[in-house]
């Protein structure tokens, strides 16, 4: 364990903020506090990683090789000290006395708080498959990964990834990137079947084989092959693929152990109200870790959208998280793909198409009548994706469309110019 | 070439009876600028918007290239012998009387005068007849009637030194823009009144002191009422009439028992009184008055008696002959003069002579010919009648279109298949003449040919070739003379230039005339090659050598080409009743005419992207309650339908339009639209003394056309559509197509616009939208946009003219690919609107701006800000409209 010599003890006289977890939302949620209202709480946060907060979404460029570890880094710990704010680093929490309002440390080290917030994110799936604790089995996570990856790499090991979403995807890129052979296997019949249309996952997986990355759909996992080391994955229709890595990059699990042992009601996640409180009183909880009205959300935007309104809660504002639109936005291969809403359509909506096969460009509106008006329900976007977020914000506020709807496709440069 | 400043070519426009002359000049990099010769006395250097853009139209890519024979490139030897032994076999084994010749007002003097002996002298008939039968003929006839002879009077300066010009049946701001532009200056620099007779307030109209909308039919009439009224007021010129005319009181008293009073004319016009008396009390105040008529008057079951209704009045009040009086008939064609003085309508023989017996046997001495007609041929409409029943077997035309242009065209269309022999010569390969002649023989165009036109002022311009024949094509006289001489009349057929033709031309005109006909060129019957290629303008008569330069004017003191010397007043009697008029499945006339940037069935015009710009689509005009009675929309599709034929039309409501008449132009051909033959629709109505066609009031009627989708397709090659609707505009690089249509094609969209593109459907840029119905696609070849196409509902398509900016061109900066389907930059880049000014590519969008933003509050503002207006003026209506809308739109 490490305590930052640079922190500064925290002020007795103030009420003590206890964040459980040194990720993106845990540091955005401090950053919130920090911002608004320096000095308000005492804060103390706590990461079991040996490095303060860095940006997840980049993992994939930094194995790739594009950037370096400093760009992924958020904040310094120079930051945290200059803010007043108590970072432990490499200490995972391992217990939580609601009553007592205590979080204790591996490292034995117990915090006495006034609140405290769950930010423990999550870990990635790893299938009870055969072979899955040889040697040569990653998943997709954190540096340490990253680090574990590069080792393989070095070694001339061939790399195989399970797992066609969106972080499978990623890691498939930033593996091919740093020089590996890379085969991507999919359970389905397309890439992120969750977040494309087929059409755009079709575009998808051309533009990633041309990357040099062989897509395999239809692909399910029998086994991990390998007398102590992987060298192969099994699948259960008989093919075998060859690679020393394999990654799994099949889907994560909320990290709710913590607040389970403690008694908080928990579900897939730990369960948040609209004001991201847990079952227990002054015990809040956000980012990949909470279940808020049913939903787990695995992508840093909700995370930082509920740190946001976790905040204004803390300082007494009238905050309320109802929860997020869901928009992926894949940018790190190359392959700008974005998508939000309800992007499948179906009854009742009305399809809008553009697609440019020189640009390898195709965008899909979703558009839904409700009432006497028309609204933007989902979009797809693949290739150019520089509008994504102006129509993810139509689809948040139900905008009626109706007056701009024949130009809507083309983008906001569009519609701005027709009025 | 030597770096000496050479004498600019001077040569004459092949539009219009105006008669501009021009000067080509090589632009340097291979193709011609046309500007107007400041030195002929018809324009003095202006141009209209057709004549400035006739450097346009020079390309070749549609040019009838070789003689062909059916689908086969023939020599000339083997297709002239065709042509020669098919009309020797008719005639033959029919007589001559089983062929004839259909001719234009586009050919050339010389070309004109060796068909018309051809047919009249060596093959024994008078069946050669030509499209001037359809513009020019019952003129012809009411100055016959008056004068006789087919004489106009005045000249072009009467224009400049009237004080009141009276227009009736005539847009001439769109149809005589020159001449117009002369009006209108003579207005603001001398303040001359306008009045413009025309049931339809046209552009003309909306320039005039006074507009009257009369009924259609009724000028005659008016000129009836306007005599009685002169002789009420005491203006008749007594002297005159009793010195020089006869028939004074016999027209007087049928014009009074017809039109006693202006109450009793304005009722019959279906106008207001006090507008009548208006229009009375000027003419009977103004002494110098030129009265100008066109189509309107001539084109009509009654045209001759409304010529001479208001010859009468020029008659009468003794107004004819004097600087800045007179009737004038402004011509329709180039040359629709120079064909009536060699006799190019079936019911003249040569020179202005008719078929009386000592006039025959002048001719064929003057001609040596061994086979005279020796009576009237067949005018246009019986002509193709007897085609249509077999009694004519061998039809030449040259140089026009009847598909298109003759009334009851789907019924001519399907007469020509009788034919046993059809020839057609022609210099474009895709008119909808030419495709259906077995024989197709290449004559030389303008800027090719050689010869001369005479204009509606009785002036002979001579048309200079500045560009060589292009592949086999020959002048039109040449294909003549080569047929008569295979036909065994060498002899009389020998010329070697058309110099030589219209020395004989001219020698005719003035053998054994002694002052008995007015039309006498004896002055050039020894022209020589020379003296010919140097000929500057001139008016006829020119009785002696050397030339006069001098205006001319005829009449003023008598000397009428009748029998008696006297001038004839004619009583004209009330119009008969409009055809179909019991019909009340056709409850509306149709009128037709011309629009300002296109000429007859726009072979040559439509290759212009500037003149297309204009009026794009044919279109029929609709008078607003006429358009609610019948449900039809502005910016719908119209289907128009007679007893004879249909059209589908882009409805304009226009409330300048008379209630209960529709307009719609003549130009559009099966080449450039799928219904817009105006021709089918007309009916056979004609004139009984001149036969000139009635093409202003077919019954007809009117109803929607439904079609859910509407569409636009740019396209860098042409394209065979068969959509339910389409018309083709030509671009600078290529071709708009507005289409409709009933649904999705099939098997989809995307596979049609592969099909219309010769495209892989996989490399389409596309965009659909299955719910509401909208489909586009772009196809870019090597970066270079190839074709789109844009479907969806009616009002949901964007503009098209960025695109065919872009059309054939490379796009490579990606906001313009990324607006291709958008139709549009996404940078805000103005669409500029419809051309409004043709001359200097002016759109609406940009005068609205400047009227708007910049302040630009007059015409001349306008000019002095975007050119537009200041070449030839004809959008200056269309200027001042939309000032006085844009102030309208902004004080409100």
């Amino acid at each position: 364990m490490q305590t930052d010599p640079e922190t500064a003890p925290t002020d007795p006289r103030l009420e003590h903020l206890v964040v459980v977890g040194n990720g993106m939302a845990g540091l955005r949620l401090v950053e919130e506090i920090v911002q608004r209202a320096p000095g308000r709480y005492a804060i103390t946060i706590v990461g079991k990683e040996p490095e303060p907060a860095y940006n997840r979404v980049l993992l994939s460029s930094l194995l790739a090789g594009e950037i370096g570890e400093d760009d992924i880094r958020l904040r310094d710990r120079r930051w945290y000290a200059d803010h007043g704010i108590e970072l432990i680093t490499g200490d995972a929490a391992t217990g939580l006395d609601t009553g007592a309002r205590t979080l204790m440390l591996a490292s034995g080290k117990r915090l006495s708080f006034d609140r405290a917030v769950l930010a423990t994110g999550s870990n990635p799936i790893r299938p009870p498959v055969p072979g899955s604790e040889l040697r040569g089995v990653l998943t997709f996570r954190d540096l340490a990964d990253i680090a574990a990856m590069r080792r393989l790499a070095t070694a001339g090991e061939r790399a195989i990834v399970i797992g066609g979403g969106l972080l499978g995807i990623e890691a498939a890129y930033g593996l091919a990137r740093a020089g590996i052979g890379v085969t991507l296997l999919h359970l389905m019949d397309r890439l992120m079947e969750r977040q494309l249309d087929p059409r755009a996952a079709t575009l998808l997986r051309q533009a990633i084989e041309a990357k040099g990355i062989e897509v395999v759909l239809q692909a399910e996992t029998a086994a991990i092959v390998g007398d102590g080391k992987a060298d192969g994955v099994l699948l259960k229709d008989g093919r075998r693929i060859d690679g020393g890595l394999v990654v799994f990059a099949i889907g994560i699990r909320p990290e709710a152990e913590l607040a389970r042992e403690a008694g908080l009601a928990c579900n897939r996640g730990i369960i948040v109200d609209d004001t991201l409180a847990t079952s227990a009183p002054g015990i809040f909880a956000i980012g990949e870790c909470a279940e808020h009205r049913g939903q787990c959300y695995g992508l840093v935007e909700p995370a930082y959208a509920q740190a946001r309104v976790l905040a204004q809660a803390l300082l007494g504002e009238e905050a309320g998280y109802n929860g997020t639109v869901l928009a992926t936005n894949l940018k790190v291969s190359g392959v700008p793909v974005f998508s939000a809403g309800d992007f499948l359509g179906g009854d009742g909506c009305e399809e809008i198409i553009l697609s440019d096969p020189g640009r390898s460009t195709y965008k899909k509106l979703v558009i839904r009548r409700i009432g006497g008006s028309q609204q933007l329900a989902g979009v797809v976007l693949f290739g150019d994706t520089a509008d994504g977020l102006w129509y993810l914000e139509m689809i948040r506020t139900g905008t009626a469309i109706d007056r701009m709807r024949g130009d809507l496709i083309f983008g906001r440069d569009f519609v701005g110019s027709a009025a | 070439m030597d770096g000496a400043a050479r004498p600019p070519l001077r040569t004459t426009c092949p539009y219009c009876g105006v008669g501009c002359g021009v000067l080509p000049e090589a632009d340097g990099s291979g193709g011609w600028k046309v500007r107007g010769d400041p030195n002929h006395p018809a324009n003095f250097g202006r141009l209209c918007s057709k004549g400035s853009a006739l450097g346009e139209t020079l390309s070749l890519d549609d040019r009838l290239l070789h003689p062909m024979i059916g689908d086969a490139r023939v020599g000339w030897d083997e297709a002239l012998d065709a042509v020669a032994g098919g009309f020797a076999r008719v005639i033959d084994r029919h007589g001559p009387d089983a062929v004839a010749f259909y001719v234009s007002g586009q050919l050339l003097t010389e070309d004109y005068y060796v068909a018309n002996k051809l047919m009249k002298g060596f093959i024994g008939s008078a069946n050669i007849d030509t499209n001037s039968r359809l513009c020019m003929a019952s003129s012809v006839a009411g100055h016959k009637r008056a004068f006789g002879e087919d004489v106009v009077p005045g000249c072009y300066d009467d224009l400049d030194e009237a004080d009141l010009i009276v227009l009736v049946g005539s847009n001439a701001a769109w149809c005589h823009p020159v001449l117009f532009h002369r009006m209108v200056r003579n207005r603001s620099t001398r303040g001359a009144r306008i009045v413009n007779l025309d049931p339809r307030c046209t552009a003309t109209g909306e320039e005039a002191d006074l507009q009257l909308s009369l009924a259609g039919g009724t000028d005659a009439l008016l000129f009836n009422g306007l005599l009685v009224d002169l002789a009420r007021r005491g203006r008749i010129d007594h002297q005159y009439v009793g010195a020089y005319t006869e028939g004074f009181a016999d027209a007087l008293a049928m014009a009074q028992s017809l039109a006693p009073d202006a109450a009793a004319t304005a009722r019959a016009c279906g106008l207001p009184t006090d507008a009548v008396e208006q229009f009375f009390a000027w003419f009977a105040a103004t002494d110098r008055v030129v009265t100008c008529y066109s189509q309107g008057v001539n084109q009509s079951v009654a045209g001759t008696d409304k010529v001479n209704a208001i010859i009468n009045c020029h008659l009468a009040t003794g107004r004819i002959g004097h600087p800045g009086v007179g009737p004038l008939s402004l011509t329709g064609q180039p040359n629709a003069m120079g064909g009536r003085e060699v006799g190019g309508l079936a019911n003249q023989l040569a020179a202005h002579m008719g078929f009386d017996p000592p006039a025959v046997d002048r001719v064929r001495r003057f001609w040596r010919a061994p086979r005279m007609a020796t009576r009237e041929g067949l005018k246009a409409v019986d002509m193709f009648e007897a085609v249509a029943c077999g009694r004519i077997k061998a039809l030449w035309v040259i140089a026009t279109n009847p598909v298109v242009s003759l009334p009851r065209a789907d019924a001519i269309r399907a007469g020509l298949d009788r034919l046993e022999l059809f020839v057609v010569s022609d210099n474009v390969i895709g008119a909808d003449t030419v495709v259906r002649a077995p024989i197709r023989l290449p004559a030389c165009g303008w800027g090719e040919k050689d010869g001369t036109v005479t204009n509606s002022e009785r002036r002979i311009s001579r048309q200079r070739p500045f560009l060589p024949p292009p592949g086999e094509a020959q002048p039109d006289w040449w294909i003549v003379c080569q047929v008569a001489r295979r036909l065994g009349h060498g002899d009389a057929f020998a010329y070697e230039t058309a110099a030589e033709i219209f020395a004989e031309h001219a020698a005719l005109s003035a053998f054994e005339n002694a002052g008995s006909r007015a039309f006498d060129l004896g002055g050039l019957a020894a022209l020589t090659n020379e003296q010919y290629d140097s000929l500057p303008p001139f008016q006829w008569p020119q009785r002696a050598h050397p030339l006069s330069p001098e205006r001319s004017r005829l009449f003023a003191s008598g000397g009428f080409l009748t029998a008696n010397g006297r001038g004839q007043f004619v009583p004209v009697d009330a119009p008969p009743e409009p055809a179909g008029d019991a019909d009340p499945a056709f409850p509306l006339r149709l009128n037709t005419g011309r629009v300002r940037d296109q000429w007859h069935t726009m072979t040559r015009t439509g290759k212009s992207p500037r003149l297309a710009q204009h009026l794009l689509e044919p279109f029929v005009e609709v008078h607003p309650d006429d358009a609610a009675r019948f449900g039809v929309a502005d910016g719908r599709l119209a289907r128009v339908r007679s007893a004879h034929g249909e059209a589908v039309l882009r409805v304009i409501v226009n409330s300048g339009q008379r209630q209960g008449s529709v307009f719609a132009p003549i130009h559009w051909s099966a080449e450039n639209a799928s219904d817009g033959r105006i021709g089918a629709l007309v009916h056979g109505a004609a004139d009984p003394i001149s036969g000139q066609p009635d093409s202003k009031a077919t019954a007809c009627t009117i109803a929607a056309c439904t079609y859910p989708l509407e569409g636009f397709i740019l396209s860098r090659d042409l394209l065979a559509l068969s959509t339910p609707y389409w018309v083709r505009v030509s671009l600078q690089t290529g071709w708009l197509y507005r289409i409709a249509l009933e649904g999705e094609p099939e098997p989809s969209w995307g596979a049609w616009a592969a099909r219309l593109f010769r495209a892989d459907e996989g490399r389409l840029l596309q965009l659909s939208d299955p719910q509401s119905p909208c489909y586009r696609a772009a196809y870019l070849c090597d970066d270079r946009l190839a074709g789109c196409l844009f479907v969806g509902e009616h009002g949901q398509l964007p503009a098209w003219d960025w695109l065919s900016r872009l059309i054939g061109q490379p796009v490579t900066e990606e906001a313009q690919r990324r607006g291709l389907l958008a139709g549009r930059a996404s940078d805000g880049v103005a669409d500029q609107g419809p051309i409004i000014c043709a001359c200097f590519a002016v759109g609406r969008n940009r005068i609205t701006d400047a009227i708007v933003a910049d302040g630009c509050h007059s015409v001349e503002a306008i000019g002095a800000a975007l050119q537009a207006g200041t070449n030839c003026g004809s959008c200056i209506p269309e200027l001042r409209r939309l000032i006085a809308s844009e102030n309208a739109l902004h004080a409100a």
